[in-house]
């Protein structure tokens, strides 16, 4: 075995030691980190999960078109007309107003429909325009809306980019606030290293003078942080984990009653590595500041 | 860094296979002066060839101390030159101070038995941090061990040991690297007569094995079986007595 494979090993094996001779220190440790972790990536999470579900909506942009009331057959033909003529038009639907009735009845709306005395919905068509520009088609919506006998468009893409833009707003908070909580995980890493350096003050002192490199009294406690990190990454991990699976539940209902099938998504493997390599890396790094702060200190 | 030994500065290696007709220990015109002005080392001059016995005394507050410091870069001169095993040991990069100390057994008041761990692990740690292989490593912490006298002591605590017993605990743990310098501040103080004499003859012992060795002491009568070299410090200053 190499000398410097075997430093590490008897590092390693110190700083596990170390952490398991104080369970409830570390334990506690881990829980700081742990959370701290959970919260931005949860908030990460459950941002992922929302933008697939309005990126399967969004792949399909649609709209709306509503005729004046009450019906005139003649401007609904004309309106059909201009629309199989229309370039910017790639499909669309013809949704008489009968039908429209029927579907509402069909979606468990049968009482309320039966009370009314005359049928109150419009004529409507269902447009698939041809462009694939978001941009383009507000446009097109306000150019439609301006023909005759159309009473009222509705943009569907519009909801669509507002909520995109709104998780795109709530991904930027998560990742400053995961920038934020990084930086208080060093912190917490480096004070916890610091107070262990003061224990082992004379341990320290000693090996210097009996010939120990910087390297042999960095290695156990860079360990200790790495380890630490670790443990604060499971922990967050757990937490995600928890969230996911209580939440499960109440998110397949909520989508249910939207006619959709929606499952909360756990972290992806790769995610998961992601987490525990960065927390391993933060503790690391806070334990590196604080033992070279120590060193330089008591040369 | 890996620490085998074609990575170890040139001194480490010189220092164990000296050239010949070189002064394993060389002082010209040392001067130590600490912040403040007072004390230290005032332009001391000696050479000890490898092997040499030298018993360094003078009253309290003499510089003895500071004198074994400089020899194992713990102080660096303000003045002079100091070498080992033909290396200048002030001008020694930071880095390559450990490798020197690994090269010199030290028996400081500085260096106490770490009392969070037995004697065995006590004796250990040198070599933890040259980083000897466990099996070999252990089977030379018992030899330096039954060396001092302490043969099957190695799971007792330091502090349920003697004075005496810890001081020879420190003495295992200074020469457990087989150094070829051992340099001792006042190992027989606070002890009595009968334990101060056993430690005087370990290190007359460590002498008669080729060790070159430096005893600070105030009682250089101790040592007089192994006609030593006699460096007397007085203020600073250091003379040879015959
Ligand atoms: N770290 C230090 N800082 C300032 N002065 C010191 C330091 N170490 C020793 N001295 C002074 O240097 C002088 C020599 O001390 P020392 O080498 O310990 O003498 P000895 O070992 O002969 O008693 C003393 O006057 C002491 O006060
Ligand atoms: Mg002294």
């Amino acid at each position: 075995m190499s000398g410097w494979l075997r430093h590490h090993l008897a590092a390693l094996a110190h700083a596990a030691g170390r952490l398991l001779r104080h369970p409830v220190g570390s334990l506690l440790t881990a829980l700081v980190i742990g959370i701290a972790l959970a919260l931005p990536a949860g908030g990460l999470l459950l941002l992922d999960n929302a933008g697939r579900v309005v990126g399967d909506v969004g792949e399909r942009p649609e709209i709306s078109l509503f005729m004046a009331m009450p019906p005139d057959a003649t401007a609904t033909a004309e309106i059909e007309r201009r629309l199989a003529e229309s370039a910017e038009v790639a499909s669309f639907e013809y949704v008489p107003r009968e039908r429209a009735l029927t579907q509402l009845a069909e979606a468990g709306l049968a009482d309320v429909i039966d009370d009314l005395p005359d049928n109150p919905l419009p004529d409507a068509f269902v447009v698939t325009p041809a462009a694939l520009d978001p941009g383009a088609f507000g446009e097109i919506a306000t150019r439609f809306g301006e023909w005759p006998g159309v009473a009222h468009v509705q943009l569907d893409s519009a909801w669509v980019e507002r909520i995109h833009a709104l998780i795109e707003l709530g991904r930027k908070t998560f990742w400053l606030l995961a920038a934020l909580l990084a930086s208080a995980l060093v912190v917490v890493t480096f004070n916890t290293i610091r107070l262990q350096l003061m224990t082992q003050r004379a341990e320290i002192a000693v090996s210097r003078l009996l010939g120990a490199t910087d390297h042999f009294i960095r290695r156990p406690f860079l360990w200790t942080g790495l380890l630490q990190g670790l443990a604060g990454g499971l922990v967050a991990w757990l937490l995600l984990s928890a969230m996911v699976t209580a939440l499960r539940d109440p998110v397949a209902r909520l989508a249910s009653s939207y006619g959709a099938v929606f499952t909360l998504q756990p972290p992806a493997a790769t995610e998961v590595a992601a987490l525990l390599a960065i927390a391993a890396a933060l503790g690391l790094a806070g334990a590196a500041l604080s033992v070279d702060r120590h060193l330089r200190a008591t040369d | 860094m890996p620490c085998s030994a074609s990575t170890l500065p040139a001194v480490a290696a010189d220092a164990r296979n000296p050239p010949r007709n070189t002064e394993m220990i060389d002082f010209d015109q040392v001067s130590l002066r600490y912040p403040g002005g007072s004390g230290g080392v005032h332009e001391a001059s000696f050479a000890l060839a490898r092997g040499e016995f030298a018993v360094l005394s003078g009253h309290s507050g003499a510089g003895k101390s500071s004198l074994l410091k400089l020899i194992a870069a713990i102080q660096r001169p303000t003045a002079g030159r100091v070498s080992v095993g033909g290396q200048d040991v002030g001008r020694l990069p930071r880095q390559a101070i450990p490798y020197l100390r690994r090269n010199i057994g030290l028996v400081l008041q500085e260096i106490r038995l770490l009392l969070d761990r037995n004697v065995f692990d006590n004796v250990m740690l040198p070599l933890q941090i040259t980083g000897h292989p466990p099996a070999d490593a252990s089977k030379r912490v018992h030899a330096a061990l039954e060396r001092v006298g302490l043969a099957g002591r190695g799971q007792e605590m330091p502090l349920s040991l003697s004075g005496g017993e810890q001081q020879r605990a420190a003495i295992a743990r200074a020469v457990v690297n087989r150094p070829s310098i051992l340099l001792a501040d006042e190992p027989t103080a606070h002890l009595d007569a009968a334990y101060a004499a056993d430690i005087a003859a370990l290190f007359r012992s460590f002498h008669a094995a080729g060790v070159t060795v430096i005893v600070a002491t105030h009682d250089s009568s101790l040592f007089d079986d192994a006609a030593p070299r006699r460096l007397v410090m007085d203020h600073g200053h250091l003379r040879e007595a015959s």
